[in-house]
């Protein structure tokens, strides 16, 4: 090793850096918690009083649990969906790769990263309204669609990575494809499940286009969309509106504070593959 | 056909057939409605090359595309900058080490769109209110509010919150590099200048290239971020090319024109990334 004296010099640097990070965090509290009145004041100041009248009165009305609960519905939905399908579709592309027919396909899907999602957007919008597909069920399905060129490229990259001997241990032993996969091979893929999991959730969580471009009833709205809706109320009443904002990143910073290192270990995985 | 690519037939099945219907599916349709003059309803015909003409005859249209390209190309070099320095900071033998990655990584997991109201805050009333107080001209008025500067403050939020993403790759890619090289350079008398170029910068290299193709690819279809801040104002000062055809699309019955229009932008996203990943790599290889 370079020699293990810690660098102060750099800490204290890294550390005054986090300010440019925080500081918006803790206006947003700040701003949450005060009166109109107060904002004539330092804004900087801490509230007068830790009241939660903003934040009551944030969810009477952007009906806040109804967002939370479609948020939450279209993040785990999609989740499995992916989880599921786009392992299954990994494996079979990732074993039989030397076959054309795969090979166009595992390219097939991985250049739908370069497509911008513009160029599908006014026919999906139609098709999906056409097919009763403008709620949170069809948003997660879409997701799904949207994210598998991303989870494709991923999963193929690391299921190269399991040697094949695994596989063909349990053919000998009587076992079919299907029981293969979900015995050996999607138990073995646990680390990746983790990544796409977690890139998936992030995406699908704070997701806005989508949403805005698919949803046409308000109670199917989430919680990024909603706090568009609201911007005509919000932009009289900034403590109520950041109390709405902050209530929104709030579950995420929470998942995020307890699991912080799980996901940064999770987001480079994928990142070295 | 043996049993086991029977089950191999029906693992990709469902996927294609999604894939197809929601996605390839709803392209070719778009590149089919762009040469006629669908409004979205209603009955069309063919018009031929008609709306890609006007695409670059239209002001708006080259300007959305003028306005993307500044934005874009600002915020991935500044974005790799900021990002490459802080991992080899966080690389570094530094203190509270989890800590401080922690909180550099943060923006990445919050809504752009929200993050974008509260910097839309700071621009309109802080920073005004707080040169105003200390008589500061530059910060005294709302940059979103002038047509010239509103772009810089989207690059400041869209800098703010990719340089987490990107550090965290930087970072996977140092801790890539074995420690000896380092040793090895030392007992050359190599200074850390001379480091950063002979060693660091050429083995993240890899990691380099990833970090510009798909921070400008993002970047070039900006959209949460300027609905949040301007909406594209001041009039259409901060208009992206994602923003325009969703406006256009949707709000002004340009179905058609505006499939155009994504058509050249997927070609020019396309065009983009090939080139970038053409000349980075080449220079990886020296």
């Amino acid at each position: 090793m370079v020699g293990n004296r810690i660098n102060w010099k750099l800490t204290i640097l890294l550390l005054l850096g986090t300010l440019f990070i925080l500081f918006p965090l803790y206006l947003t509290i700040t701003v949450a918690f005060k009166t109109p009145q107060e904002m004539t004041g330092n804004l900087l100041a801490l509230p007068e009083s830790w009241s939660f009248d903003n934040f009551i009165q944030a969810i009477e009305m952007t009906n806040f649990f109804g967002a939370l609960g479609n948020s939450v519905f279209v993040t785990l939905v999609t989740v499995v969906l992916v989880l599921l399908t786009h392992s299954l579709v990994a494996y079979a592309i990732a074993r039989n790769m030397h076959k054309k027919f795969y090979k166009f396909l595992y390219f097939y899907f991985i250049s739908a990263m370069f497509i911008p999602f513009p160029i599908i957007m006014l026919p999906l919008v139609k098709q999906t309204s056409m097919w009763g597909m403008d709620n949170i069920i069809g948003l997660s399905i879409l997701n799904a669609v949207m994210h598998l060129a991303f989870n494709v490229f991923i999963y193929v990259g690391f299921i190269k990575t399991i040697p094949k001997e695994l596989e063909e241990a349990a053919i000998i032993d009587g076992a079919t494809t299907w029981q293969v996969f979900w015995k050996v091979i999607f138990p073995l893929m646990k680390p990746m499940h983790a990544t796409v999991a977690i890139l998936t959730a992030l995406a699908a969580w704070n997701d806005f286009m989508l949403p805005l471009v698919i949803l046409s009833d308000s109670s199917q709205y989430t919680l990024p969309l909603v706090q568009y809706a609201f911007q005509g109320q919000f932009s009289t009443d900034y403590n109520l509106a950041f109390a709405s904002y902050l209530m929104a990143i709030l579950p995420m910073l929470i998942v995020y504070i307890f699991a912080q290192k799980w996901i940064i270990g999770g987001v480079m995985r994928g990142s070295i593959k | 056909m043996g049993k086991r690519q029977f089950a191999f037939l029906i693992m990709v099945i469902p996927a294609f057939a999604l894939f197809f219907i929601f996605h390839t599916y709803p392209a070719l349709q778009g590149i089919f409605y762009s040469f006629t003059d669908y409004k979205g309803y209603g009955t069309w015909d063919f018009v031929g090359f008609k709306n890609y003409l006007n695409v670059f005859k239209d002001d708006r249209a080259l300007h959305a595309y003028g306005f993307t390209f500044q934005f874009a190309v600002v915020s991935t070099i500044l974005v790799n900058i900021i990002s490459l320095l802080l991992a080899i900071g966080l690389n570094g033998n530094v203190k509270f080490r989890k800590f401080l990655r922690a909180t550099y990584f943060l923006p990445y997991i919050l809504s752009v769109l929200i993050i974008g109201y509260i910097f839309k805050f700071i621009f309109t009333h802080m920073l005004p209110d707080l040169g105003n107080a200390l008589n500061i001209e530059i910060l005294s008025s709302n940059i979103l509010g002038n047509p010239d500067l509103a772009w810089i403050g989207i690059v400041i939020v869209a800098v703010w919150q990719s340089v987490a993403f990107n550090t965290l790759l930087y970072l996977a890619g140092l801790s890539t590099i074995d420690q000896e090289v380092y040793e090895a350079a030392d007992i050359d008398g190599a200074g850390n200048w001379a480091k950063f170029w002979r060693i660091t910068f050429p083995l993240v290299a890899p990691f380099f290239t990833i970090n510009m193709v798909v921070a400008m690819k993002n970047f070039l279809m900006a959209f949460d971020q300027i609905v949040a801040l301007t909406g594209g104002g001041p009039g259409q000062a901060t208009e992206s090319i994602s923003l325009l055809i969703y406006r256009g699309g949707f709000q002004g019955g340009e179905f058609a024109y505006q499939s155009a229009n994504a058509v050249i932008y997927f070609i020019v996203i396309v065009a983009i990334s090939v080139i970038q990943l053409r000349v980075l790599e080449r220079r990886e290889v020296k």
